[in-house]
């Protein structure tokens, strides 16, 4: 563990190049598992969706799931990448507890596809990544270990297994080196990993929920002292399981390296944990002695060898993707750049969509989505996604609001009495009583009463000072507990005293 | 000895069809037989008497209500203990399973269960397969019947002596270099390893996946081949099943016919190296199909001399990945290791596979690591898959000249217990025969071709053919035994010596 001083981050990318290659994790939303017939539903009872071939028991054998080769194909398409012709599982053998068979069933040197880009937008500009490669594997068991006191293996007492995760099925999406993002390499890697989540989401293939790790990213980076200069030795700091996350583990790893060149030391070749706590990175492994994967082609499985007019389906009937997609999207709904970020970031795109679909402005909806129910799903530790209301009845809350029915304070009780699942919008109204009184007769008598009651506010209004008119219309509010609608009252009033 | 067990499978089929006798007889007379030979010939590693005599009970009643049934049904059969078996011990020979029972059944013992043949026990082997003799079992060695200080042949010993001492009718063996045939050879029994993907591997228990393939053990060949039609055919379980329709091996037996054949001798499997007596029932055999209107072919497969050390590279890396599994975590042994405290996953799993494992097993993952390693996997493993290829090109182009291709099955006659278990060269060399049908995936017969003026004992006569081409393999199978029973004037294993039997 090394005592240097972080390099404040201005200084560091000031004096280095940044050189990112990001890999990301995607765990497929097939109905079963990679090479079984096993469920993949997550937060199951632990080690109720396994099977003699996940638990890789003697004998067993894996038969490769189709579905997911078809997942695997379009997100290759999807990021411009040549679908292999010809494409081979191969074993990647070490031995871990939560491997069942002690070999990970992956793709080496024939992955089913390579060669690829994608562009992304940060902060209004484009930034083409290059795509690597894209390849099938299964996911391994889950350990808990159980009885330190960081959750790591170094301390426990003992660990326990579920091998529910293993053998889902994943594609690694791996970038060729990033260069030439210099201070902006966190904004990059952010946007990149965000921007993927968008297309994975698009093309329906994948849950992306980074918080219950079907989207993973393991973050490469080295300095040099130019971009002309040759890369530098390489971190690879794995698991870092948020947006946020990725942009500051970039950040320090940046900071931290540029300490160690600073002080003449080497960065070391290893890989690294993130601390999601300190927002700092820890020594793992070293690569240096590192283990020989000793990988070869599997031969329990036929090579993929996928038809070309399969692909050219697949290809054709892609959804449009994420980044045309969203630019069109952004000028249909009128959003800034800030605002769109915003919009992404909390992942409400499409909840907004279906919103203005069932009828809301596209300023209201985003307004709702992320002001209070940001707020309630942040309360609650949901997703937006999760919360018990649809983009509809988001949409019909805005329409009592549009139609005078409700203003903002009641359209918010409006929304807890929906979240609380007391049915529709209106019935919310009617059984709470929360509608706003603009009946004339009703708010007239009232008026009457306010002004009766204020004489010297009456007189000011008369004498033309019309600002004065905010005290009766507080009064006339009061005694009608908020549900009058305060614009008709301000004209009852004007009326009567003009 | 009663006469039930001298009886062939297709004999107890028809007895059992037309009534003279039950499953239940046939099972118990089986059963009886362990009892009395096994304890001497120790072909099993277990024996399952109330789960066989439930499942000829079975069998008879499913006889009895149904008209339509299969040829075997009742026809009991022993298992290699390297199939899993639902609930029934599986060890593959090896200590680090002891204990283990399997939560399933392999497609073989599936197919044989839907069959209704009961499944008298699992059979003795060496250790995951490795070897030629079972004396690499860790349960110890089985014994030859036809001269009980000599091995039976390897890795199915168990299951060729199991049929040779007249333990059971029909065994299912597995053939990952010769596993099948050469104990065939040395027992005199009848043995075939199937087309590469013709019957399933699914709950085979790997020792190397490309080569790994279950068949039939049995004393005629058309028990044989009535045994390959229970078990083989396409199964979705295995994607390296094979998803065509085969022709009916039984029916090929039956039609049995060489007149006009063209059987392609390999240079390269005979002569120097070969065993005197061995060659001579090879070369009088050879004699026999062209009295009946076979034509020879001399044919040269140059490549197959480098067979050998490819196999001992592709077998030991697919190995050494195959049985990183048996680590302690989910089945099977367990060790601690000594003077640790709180000993971790890894140190577990290292003490476990210490003394799990034997020094054969051990000695081939040490060799499939290392091939595999990087910085040497192109001059070992990639150059052995090289060699592959040129094993099979040289097949091709055989079998562009002949129909089959022939050779002695193995170089020698049975060897004593304990001459070649420390020299593991002089071991490998028994598989020299056998292990180009393996790497090019065609399919093999083994069957017997007399005995060995020198030793008395049996020889062995292979027969290969193309790819898909199994039955072919039956119906030259079936005549040759025929004229070669017709000279002995009986069965080969009639000569064989009497066991005694313990009451």
């Amino acid at each position: 563990m090394t005592t240097t001083e972080l390099v404040a981050y201005d200084d560091a990318v000031a004096r280095y190049d940044p050189v990112m290659g990001l890999e990301v994790h995607v765990e497929l939303s097939t109905v079963s598992k990679m090479f079984c017939g096993c469920a993949t539903v997550f937060g199951a009872e632990p080690n109720t969706q396994t099977c003699p071939v996940c638990l890789g028991l003697p004998g067993a054998l894996p038969v490769t799931n189709k579905k997911a080769v078809e997942s695997a194909i379009r997100i290759g398409l999807a990021l411009n990448c040549e679908i292999a012709e010809w494409s081979r599982f191969a074993r990647k053998n070490y031995f871990y507890p939560d491997m069942p068979k002690n070999f990970q069933t992956s793709q080496y040197d024939e992955p089913i596809a390579f060669g690829g880009h994608t562009d992304v937008v940060v902060d209004g500009s484009t930034v083409r990544v290059e795509i690597e490669r894209a390849h099938m594997e299964e996911d391994t068991g889950k350990s808990l270990h159980v009885g330190g006191t960081t959750g790591r293996i170094h301390g426990a007492s003992h660990s326990l297994v579920d091998y529910n995760r293993a053998g889902i099925p994943l594609v690694e999406i791996v970038t060729r080196p990033i260069e030439g993002a210099g201070a902006n390499a966190p904004a990059v890697a952010r946007a990149y990993v965000a921007h993927l989540r968008e297309l994975l989401r698009g093309l329906s293939v994948s849950d992306v929920r980074m918080d219950q790790g079907s989207l993973r990213c393991d973050v490469n980076l080295s300095l040099r002292s130019s971009p002309q200069a040759p890369l530098g030795t390489r971190s690879e700091t794995k698991n870092v399981n948020s947006l946020r996350s990725v942009e500051r583990a970039v950040r320090h790893e940046i900071s931290r390296q540029a300490a160690l060149l600073d002080a003449g030391q080497r960065v070391v070749q290893e890989t690294r944990h993130w601390h999601e706590d300190t927002g700092m990175t820890t020594s793992g492994r070293s690569k240096e002695q590192a283990e020989d994967y000793r990988y070869f082609p599997e031969p329990d499985l036929l090579p993929i060898a996928p038809e070309r007019d399969w692909v050219d389906e697949l290809r054709a009937t892609l959804p449009e993707l994420a980044a045309v997609r969203r630019a069109r999207v952004q000028i249909e709904l009128g959003f800034t750049d800030l605002e769109m970020r915003d919009v992404l970031g909390a992942g409400a795109l499409p909840l907004i969509e279906a919103t203005v679909a069932a009828g809301a402005s596209p300023a209201s909806a985003r307004k709702w989505w992320l002001s209070e129910l940001a707020r309630r799903a942040n309360d609650a530790g949901m997703t937006l996604e999760d919360l018990p209301i649809t983009p509809a009845q988001v949409a019909g809350v805005q329409a009592l609001v549009d139609a005078g029915h409700v203003n903002d304070k009641l359209a918010r009780q409006v929304l807890d009495g929906v979240l609380a699942g007391e049915g529709e919008p209106e019935e919310v109204v009617a059984a709470r009583g929360l509608g706003v009184v603009s009946d004339d007769t009703a708010l007239s008598a009232a008026v009457d009463r306010a002004i009766e009651a204020n004489p010297d506010v009456a007189a000011k209004i008369r004498a033309g000072k019309a600002a004065a008119a905010g005290a009766l219309i507080g009064a006339v509010m009061k005694e009608m507990r908020g549900q009058a609608d305060a614009g008709r009252v301000r004209e009852l009033v004007i009326e009567k005293l003009t | 000895m009663s006469d039930l067990v001298r009886l062939s499978a297709a004999e107890l089929a028809s007895a059992l069809a037309a009534g003279d006798v039950s499953s239940v007889e046939v099972t118990r007379a089986h059963l009886d037989r362990i009892g009395a030979v096994d304890s001497a010939v120790h072909a099993f590693l277990h024996v399952d008497p109330v789960g066989a005599l439930a499942q000829a009970a079975a069998a008879d009643a499913r006889r009895a209500d149904d008209d339509d049934f299969p040829e075997l049904l009742g026809v009991p059969v022993a298992v290699k203990d390297i199939l899993t078996t639902k609930g029934l011990p599986t060890t593959a020979g090896s200590r680090i399973l002891d204990g283990w029972a399997p939560p399933y059944d392999a497609t073989v013992v599936t197919r044989l269960r839907k069959g209704g043949q009961p499944i008298l026990g699992k059979t003795n082997m060496d250790e995951f397969a490795m070897g030629s003799s079972t004396e690499h079992s860790a349960f110890g060695p089985s014994h030859n019947p036809w001269d009980l200080d000599r091995i039976p042949g390897g890795s199915g010993g168990g299951s060729a002596a199991a049929v040779s001492a007249f333990e059971a009718p029909l065994a299912i063996g597995t053939d990952t270099g010769g596993s099948i045939r050469q104990p065939g050879a040395v027992t005199g029994t009848v043995g075939v390893k199937p087309t590469y993907g013709g019957v399933s591997r699914y709950g085979l228990i790997a020792l190397a996946s490309s080569l790994d393939q279950a068949g039939p053990v049995a004393r005629t060949v058309l028990d044989a081949a009535l045994l390959h039609d229970v078990i083989g055919g396409h199964d979705p379980l295995d994607s390296t099943s094979i998803d065509t329709q085969w022709p009916s091996m039984a029916a090929a037996a039956r039609a049995g016919d060489v007149a006009g054949l063209r059987v392609g001798v390999v240079k390269e499997l005979g002569g120097e190296g070969y065993q005197v007596g061995v060659q001579a029932r090879f070369e009088e055999t050879l004699t026999l199909l062209v009295d009946a209107g076979a034509e020879l072919v001399e044919v040269s497969c140059p490549h197959f001399e480098l067979a050998l050390a490819a196999y001992y590279l592709i077998l030991p890396s697919e190995a050494s990945s195959n049985l990183a599994k048996f680590d302690a975590m989910r089945y099977g042994m367990r060790v601690a290791p000594e003077g640790v405290a709180l000993p971790s996953a890894e140190e577990v799993m290292r003490a476990t596979r210490e003394a799990g494992f034997g020094d054969e097993v051990k000695r081939r993952i040490i060799l499939g690591t290392f091939a595999l390693s990087s910085g040497y996997y192109d001059a070992y493993y990639g150059q052995a898959q090289k060699v592959r290829t040129l094993i099979s090109r040289d097949f091709e182009a055989a079998f562009a000249q002949a129909d089959v291709l022939v050779s002695p099955t193995a170089p020698t006659t049975a060897f004593r217990i304990g001459e070649k278990v420390d020299d593991p060269l002089a071991m490998y060399l028994n598989d020299i025969a056998t292990i180009p049908a393996n790497l090019a995936g065609v399919p093999g017969m083994s069957l017997p071709s007399g005995l060995a003026r020198e030793d008395g004992l049996p020889t062995g006569f292979q027969i290969l053919a193309p790819a898909l081409q199994d039955a072919r393999l039956y119906a030259v199978g079936a005549a040759l035994e025929a004229m070669l029973v017709d000279r002995w004037g009986g069965p080969l294993l009639d000569m064989a010596p009497e066991l005694t039997v313990e009451d």
